[in-house]
């Protein structure tokens, strides 16, 4: 007999400590006592503290059962976790507050990641256990995240900085909305095998899973032919046919993009746009990524105005500025010619030189 | 680790090895611990040591795999290197659905942890990028009595393909001021009523819900979900006069920080008298001014939620940020109204859509007036930017008088 089906999830209110679940919709105000720190106050002035750690993601059971421990030592055994995979401690007594930190110091489990710091990387799976990567995901968060973690245990940006990295353009980290996007690519056409194609491949969701129709059915062997000069290697014909591998030692690396938010503050949601379309994959440390990242980083530290977005900071000083001070080359990668690129020129003398 | 001159310890992951190295937590740190246990997933971190050498995933397409009665929850992977890496021959993943808000019991994180050292390779993602628990790795045989001891221990899996995603909420009223309607219940709510579409892939492609408290959309559902709730008031910003003269007084820039930072310029700031003016009609409530003087401000009473469509990252016809299609809407259990209009709408995509054509994509096709006519929803400014600015439009049959037929 197979488990009991369609039961969905454990009922949430049945993990919250019973604080939280008398005060549920009734929350006050808070304050970030300091970097990492929460304290929540309720209409009826019960307070929680909320401490928030960075987390690998990618963890195992051994490591979970640690935050157990801990939570059971100082957090009557309640913790969460975040969307961006942090840890968050709770903690209903105050007085667990400070040995809670500093066991937490003592773990070498760093402490951050609330205000205008940088929190931790949303990403995907990169080379660990996916099929379609262009690049690692633990990989480069973990060297990025070494470099920057700075950035994260102190708030000293001028807004909240959201990094996330996806290892394919099937972003199932869905990056497109983040102030730095780390996104693997493929540069080159896919390898058509077409011995084997028609045995696992159906021809004609093949030929539509192309956004640029680059495909067309080959008549003599029953498979397909790729028009490479139309070819963007997005790669989502190989995830409708393995058939069609585009992976390659030096045709696959890192793009970044700048100036996407998700919030509605100030500014509205925005798309991050291209910064740099080519960094090779340089395991295990990434080390060229990793400067590139920091760059922009420290950039907008020293430009942006205090609450500004990256791309806030970006629409404000111009994109012309944006190249200049960054050092980064533009180039014809960076002009759009997909679905929307005349809304992406310029059709005004206003510019700045 | 290693010592010089110690031949037996030479690793047989060096390049690994150096991401154990630095403050952030290591994942290969976790792997080795995980290895120590179950011997098998150090083929994992010797596999990943290969493509970190050849700089090349080796991972083949899923195969079809499941757990009896659902089309997701599972997904097939295998090494296409079985040859070396036994131990990953097949190393599928099960999504497992989160406690709504991802709150946890040590007790229920404990259980979890052990049925996954029983059935699995130890490692996981807390969590996956869409929320699930992920248990990263097992054999196919190993599916189902995983599957059954997870749901008698009250866990149940997510969705996979061309399914309902697992909806995911920010913490909202369970522990923030600013949710504007119920996130979590919500979500709660939802992932319970439609267990049949999360869990047995029926549609052109993915569908994913997210509910965010309030505009700040800590969950990012403007952006990850083809259905996003944000929540939102639309009545007047409550101000307390004494926090914010307390703010004047410790040296916050009001007339900068706050007032020439809000998009509408809705805002006046009085540097004598320290008062604050809100002109709340042309307040577009950006959330900017209460979450810099939040011990001042606050969303209004009249409480409730957006609704968009569309968002989704680029395959196959770009990225799209979700597009308001009904500004204003109460929310309150059972979410009825909301209910309904997701069972239409998803049978309009299911009757119009392609293979992997996800609904942004469909009313982008098929044209923005189709859809509103087909949800019976009335088209008002608040859903564009601007109007259009080409002579290209459409008039329905029964709104321009037919020419009679010509003899």
């Amino acid at each position: 007999m197979g488990g009991k089906t369609d039961i969905g999830p454990p009922y949430f209110k049945n993990f919250m400590h019973p604080m939280m679940q008398k005060n549920y919709g009734n929350w006050k105000d808070h304050e970030i006592l300091k970097p990492g720190v929460l304290m929540h106050i309720a209409e009826n002035g019960d307070k929680l503290w909320s401490v928030r750690v960075g987390g690998a993601r990618l963890v195992c059971t051994d490591r979970i059962r640690e935050y157990c421990d801990i939570a059971e030592k100082y957090c009557e055994g309640y913790l969460r976790f975040t969307s961006r995979h942090n840890v968050e401690f709770l903690v209903f007594d105050e007085k667990n507050l400070n040995p809670l930190l500093d066991e937490l110091k003592k773990r070498n489990y760093p402490v951050g990641g609330t205000g205008n710091s940088i929190t931790s990387i949303v990403h995907t799976q990169g080379w660990v256990h996916c099929h379609t990567p262009a690049t690692d995901a633990s990989g480069p968060v973990k060297a990025v995240m070494d470099d920057l973690i700075e950035y994260f245990t102190e708030m000293k940006l001028p807004g909240k900085l959201r990094i996330a990295l996806a290892c394919c353009l099937n972003m199932c980290g869905a990056v497109h909305c983040s102030d730095i996007a780390i996104l693997g690519i493929h540069r080159l056409p896919p390898l058509v095998d077409n011995e084997k194609l028609p045995k696992i491949c159906e021809v004609p969701t093949t030929i539509a899973s192309c956004p640029t129709h680059a495909i067309r059915p080959d008549t003599k062997t029953k498979g397909v032919q790729i028009n490479n000069d139309r070819c963007m290697y997005c790669g989502n014909c190989y995830t409708m046919c393995p058939a069609l591998p585009l992976a390659d030692a030096e045709g696959d690396g890192i793009s970044i993009w700048v100036g996407g938010k998700v919030s509605n503050a100030r500014s509205g949601p925005a798309f991050s746009k291209l910064a740099i379309p080519f960094i090779p994959n340089t395991p295990p440390r990434w080390p060229e990524t990793v400067k590139a990242v920091r760059n922009i980083v420290e950039k907008y530290a020293e430009g942006a105005r205090k609450h500004e977005r990256v791309g806030e900071w970006i629409e404000r000083i111009g994109w012309e500025r944006f190249f200049a001070v960054t050092g980064i080359e533009f180039t014809d990668k960076h002009i759009d010619d997909f679905r929307l690129a005349q809304t992406t020129f310029r059709s005004t003398a206003q510019f700045r030189f | 680790m290693r010592k010089e001159g110690d031949l037996m310890a030479k690793s047989e992951t060096p390049l690994l090895d150096e991401l154990e190295k630095g403050p952030w937590p290591s994942f290969v740190a976790d792997i080795k611990m995980a290895a120590k246990r179950k011997p098998t997933t150090m083929d994992l971190l010797r596999q990943l040591e290969m493509s970190y050498r050849d700089k090349v995933g080796h991972w083949k397409h899923g195969g079809i795999v499941g757990v009896r009665g659902y089309g997701s929850g599972v997904i097939g992977r295998y090494s296409d290197r079985p040859d070396l890496f036994p131990g990953v021959e097949h190393f599928h993943t099960m999504r497992v659905n989160m406690p709504t808000g991802w709150f946890y019991t040590t007790k229920a994180l404990r259980t979890v942890c052990d049925i996954w050292d029983k059935y699995g390779s130890g490692m996981t993602n807390f969590h996956g990028s869409t929320g699930d628990i992920i248990l990263l790795g097992t054999t196919t045989p190993n599916l189902q009595p995983c599957f059954d001891e997870l749901s008698a221990n009250g866990f149940d899996l997510g969705g996979s393909g061309s399914a309902l995603r697992t909806p995911s909420a920010c913490i909202g009223p369970g522990r923030c001021e600013w949710a504007c309607y119920d996130t979590l219940d919500m979500i709660n709510d939802i992932t319970h009523t439609f267990q049949m579409e999360l869990h047995r892939p029926m549609w052109p492609y993915k569908f994913k819900v997210k509910c965010g408290g309030c505009p700040n959309d800590c969950v990012a559902s403007i952006a990850r979900a083809d259905f996003s709730i944000i929540g939102t008031w639309r009545d007047n910003i409550q101000i307390n006069d004494d926090a914010v003269t307390k703010y004047a007084e410790s040296g916050l820039d009001i007339a900068g920080e706050v007032v020439g930072m809000c998009p509408t310029r809705c805002m006046n700031y009085d540097e004598k008298t320290k008062k604050l003016k809100i002109d709340n009609g042309n307040c577009t409530r950006c959330m900017h001014c209460i979450n810099v003087m939040h011990h001042a401000l606050a969303p209004g009473k009249d409480r409730g939620a957006t609704i968009l469509i569309g968002g989704k990252a680029p395959i196959l016809e770009g990225a799209m940020i979700s597009w308001v299609i009904i500004p204003f809407i109460k929310l309150q259990s059972p979410y009825q109204e909301v209910k309904d209009l997701l069972a239409k709408l998803w049978d309009w995509w299911d009757e119009n859509g392609k293979m992997r054509e996800r609904i942004g994509e469909l009313i982008n096709r098929m044209g923005m007036r189709v859809f509103l006519k087909e949800m019976g929803l009335k088209p008002i400014p608040q859903m564009v930017r601007a109007p259009r600015s080409n002579p290209y439009y459409f008039w329905w049959p029964e709104e321009v008088p037919q020419r009679k037929e010509a003899k």
